[in-house]
């Protein structure tokens, strides 16, 4: 594996703790999500919608995505799988309303997001868009999917997350979703380190028992331990505690907040060699630290005495 | 104030309104800004003259007049030994009681939309020929639509309410009551009782426990309504007091007696006061609404920035969506915080009880019992404290339990940008709320939030200027939507606390216009300004707004 093909990393992004699920028929929801507090929004056209309303959840949601301000919330669009005969219209409806990232539902291999990739190009391209400003968050939900992991990551530039379905994939496996989630161990550990080889983003599949809070955190502190930058969330209630997962440790934001300041020391006085408490750091420490920093941030922690 | 009625108006007699000649075409009010900008009327015959509205707390700085007691205090009505209080018939009570024309009977909405007291009076006094008769209920359930037939066929020629809904609201604001509504705080109805502005002839108090000599209760019987807080109020001042009850219990009634046999004239026993279903309801459930969680997450977060949620913190907050909501939270960080507080106030939901069960909270003060608390909480909480009216909010006793009050959590059905907040007019103009508790505990508390979504069914909440103000803006301290937290800016203290705590705090106007960029502005209702409907006491007397006519029958306001 050579530097090149490596990303830029991951944690140099805006953090993105929680992506919520919003069914694309509901405008009654949708006009709320600047309330919500969510990092991302996932408008959704695929499992969310019925048949009968494909068309009209469409419209609207292009509609939404140009005309209401989601305030803070990235905003993303889950749409139907290429499988569909819904997935061309979807993409050429709501690509021009430029939503910063389309979810591509079951990619079971690179070609599945180099299609894509070609169709959202194909859009750019006539409408007379930047290209590839658009990125593609590509949902793995299948065994095949998960195994092919790092190529799919590394499929297309406009790629920008992988994202695990733990519904279908435990459908495909066999298996039932557990609470502790033992059968999807595997799974998550397998989408990480493909993201994270490939400079991604990793987003952990959803909690779907609302009543269960205890149950999310849990999950959401897994997702968190394993490395995921985020989790979806099925209902806005889920919010705070993903959140509450991704909140920095005061010690470890302590130290952060002391090698950003040795760094910025070294640099200014044109030092090569990072000392803190009297152990040398190294370039991806002194990153993660900055990202750390920046998570602190979203806690309102902008400096050591907020602690 | 207006404690001493001036009757000296040019077309008014009282004689004239006992004789129906109470017409609002004949009668042009005088009408005098407020230091609200809103317009009231000086004085409105047959009810006396008004005060205008100066500020919350103007009261203190005015000489108020000795109250009228000879009205106000029962006549003195003494029984042989062994009298015989019990009737079964509600004719014979009303006869007995000497209640004529003219006069004002009262009830309490401890039972709410369970009660079938009003019904069954109202009907037997219209059946028996009553005209022209003063209703003054603690405040209107919204099931009772049947008061608009006895507006409309001339039993009840003038209304007292904490509020009015559904069909009585409709009638009045289309103007089918010829006198103005008066329409007061839970406070401002035990100050105008006590006070002696508004003596009550004949209450029928609904006892869903009671004995043959009249001692009541709420708390017990298979109507169990829990605290009889305003009953208290109506018992102690009534010139007549009937207890109605379908609980005849052995006397001496035991445990509790919530209303003593001293003060109660007659005991009427009938086969129902009411249906316990819509008594007790069963625990409240905390919201699943994501839009109502998240104003209560904001409002907490607020609660929590004040400071005020220390040991000995006292709070009180509403049995509705949101605002449940907000109490779940404060429980959650009292636990994490292990902070005890002192009281909790109010209409008393089932989860306050849990509260002060769990240890929260040292005491409850329960005015009105809602959802499971109305059993038996009582009688198995020591702490959990029934208190009258008056001592919940009259700001003219000698302390009310609201003036202790730390934090109140309050909904609105709109509010403007000088935080007036109107919990009284829909967005059409008609009259569909009630004032309860609102301006008592805006006014007493240190901290008043009022949470409501930034909009509802694509009306926005905040208005340049609020329909009707009933609780004035001087006493709101902050306004929390699932948007954002707008601090009143009088409490700029409250602001930096806020601001330090990193809380999404928006400017009033700012809120006002991220809204309305997704639902416009609508129209306001269109009203004859000519004829006032109903008029909005602030809880002293002085009157916060006056309540117009709208365009339409009430059939086409349906």
């Amino acid at each position: 594996m050579n530097e090149a093909i490596i990303g830029k990393p991951a944690e140099k992004r805006r953090p993105c703790r929680s992506m919520l699920y919003m069914p694309g028929n509901n405008p009654g929801m949708m006009q709320h999500v600047p309330a919500f507090g969510a990092d991302s929004v996932l408008l959704d056209l695929e499992d969310a919608v019925s048949e009968r309303e494909k068309d009209a959840a469409r419209r609207l949601v292009s509609h939404f995505i140009r005309e209401v301000d989601f305030g803070d919330s990235i905003v993303t669009v889950r749409v139907n799988g290429a499988d569909t005969p819904w997935f061309e219209r979807d993409l050429e409806e709501v690509i021009p309303s430029a939503p910063a990232a389309v979810r591509v539902p079951k990619c079971h291999s690179p070609e599945d997001v180099r299609h894509a990739d070609d169709l959202i190009g194909r859009i750019e391209r006539e409408r007379g868009m930047a290209l590839g400003r658009i990125k593609i968050h590509a949902m793995l939900e299948t065994a095949h999917g998960i195994e092919r992991a790092f190529e799919i990551a590394r499929a297309s530039d406009r790629l920008e997350a992988l994202t695990l379905g733990g519904q279908d994939l435990t459908a495909d496996m066999g298996v039932q979703k557990t609470r502790d989630g033992v059968e999807l161990f595997y799974a998550r550990g397998r989408v990480v380190m493909a993201a994270k080889a490939a400079g991604l983003m990793a987003f952990d599949t959803v909690w779907t028992d609302i009543e269960d809070m205890e149950g999310l955190k849990n999950e959401a502190r897994l997702a968190v331990q394993m490395g995921f930058t985020g989790k979806a969330a099925i209902h806005p209630t889920q919010i705070d505690a993903i959140h509450e997962a991704y909140r920095p440790d005061a010690g470890e934001l302590r130290r952060a907040f002391r090698i950003v300041d040795a760094a910025e020391r070294a640099q200014r006085e044109g030092k090569g060699v990072i000392s803190v408490d009297g152990r040398m750091v190294d370039g991806p420490i002194v990153a993660r630290a900055f990202s750390l920093m920046e998570l602190g941030r979203l806690y309102g922690i902008g400096q050591e005495a907020d602690l | 104030m207006n404690a001493e009625r001036n009757f000296k108006s040019e077309n008014f007699k009282s004689e004239n309104f006992k004789s129906g000649n109470f017409k609002s075409e004949n009668l042009a009010l005088t009408m005098i800004k407020n230091a609200l900008g809103r317009e009231v009327p000086v004085s409105i015959p047959g009810l006396g003259s008004y005060e205008p509205y100066v500020s919350p707390f103007a009261y203190l700085e005015r000489e108020l007049p000795a109250p009228a007691k000879a009205k106000s205090l029962p006549s003195p009505r003494p029984q042989k030994p062994r009298h015989d209080k019990v009737t079964d018939s509600i004719e014979n009570a009303v006869r007995r009681s000497g209640l004529e024309n003219g006069m004002t009977i009262s009830f309490h909405h401890h039972l709410r939309n369970g009660d079938a007291v009003i019904p069954m009076v109202l009907k037997t006094l219209s059946e028996m020929g009553f005209k022209d008769l003063a209703l003054a209920p603690s405040s209107l359930p919204d099931s009772h639509d049947m008061v608009a037939d006895y507006l409309r066929n001339g039993l009840i020629s003038r209304l007292f309410s904490s509020g009015a809904r559904g069909e009585v609201g409709r009638a009045i604001s289309a103007g089918e009551l010829d006198a103005p509504v008066v329409l007061r705080s839970h406070g401002g109805r035990a100050r105008a009782v006590q006070q002696g502005d508004m003596p009550i002839d004949v209450a029928f108090l609904a006892a869903p426990l009671c004995d043959k000599y009249g001692n009541m209760t709420g708390s017990g019987g298979r109507s169990a309504c829990g605290s009889l807080g305003y009953a208290q109020v109506d018992a102690a001042h009534a010139r007549h007091v009937i207890a109605v009850t379908d609980g005849l219990a052995d006397y001496p009634l035991r445990p509790r007696i919530s209303v003593p046999q001293y003060l109660v004239d007659q005991v009427l026993l009938v086969d129902s006061i009411g249906d316990p279903s819509k008594i007790a309801t069963g625990a409240a459930r905390i919201s699943r609404n994501p839009v109502d969680l998240r104003i209560a997450r904001n409002a907490f977060d607020l609660i929590a920035a004040s400071g005020l949620l220390t040991n000995g913190c006292s709070f009180q907050v509403g049995a509705g969506g949101a605002s449940l909501a907000v109490a779940a939270y404060v429980k959650d960080y009292m636990a994490e915080k292990k902070i005890k507080g002192s009281f909790g106030l109010g209409g008393m939901s089932g989860y306050m009880i849990e509260m002060l069960e769990q240890g929260y909270f040292e005491a409850m003060f329960d005015v009105q019992s809602f959802d499971s608390a109305v059993t038996d909480s009582m009688a198995r909480n020591p702490s959990h404290m029934e208190i009258d009216a008056s001592c919940y909010a009259n700001p003219f006793n000698k302390g009310c339990v609201a003036h202790n009050l730390d934090i109140v959590v309050l909904a609105a059905l709109d509010i403007d940008v000088d935080f007036n907040v109107n919990v009284q007019t829909g967005h059409d103009g008609v009259l569909r709320g009630a004032i309860g508790g609102h301006q008592d505990t805006a006014a007493g508390a240190k901290l008043a939030v009022v949470v409501a979504p930034s909009f509802r069914g694509g009306v926005p909440t905040v208005k340049e200027s609020v329909t009707t103000v009933c609780t004035p803006g001087e006493t709101v301290d902050a306004f929390v939507t699932e948007r954002g937290i707008c601090v009143n800016p009088r409490r700029e203290d409250l602001l930096e606390s806020a601001r330090a705590a990193r809380l999404p705090v928006k400017d009033i106007r700012a809120l006002k216009a991220e809204t309305e960029k997704l639902t416009g502005v609508p129209d306001a209702p269109e009203f004859d300004r000519s004829r006032v409907v109903a008029i909005i006491e602030n809880r002293d007397g002085a009157l916060l707004d006056s309540v117009y006519k709208v365009r339409g029958n009430s059939a086409s306001l349906r």
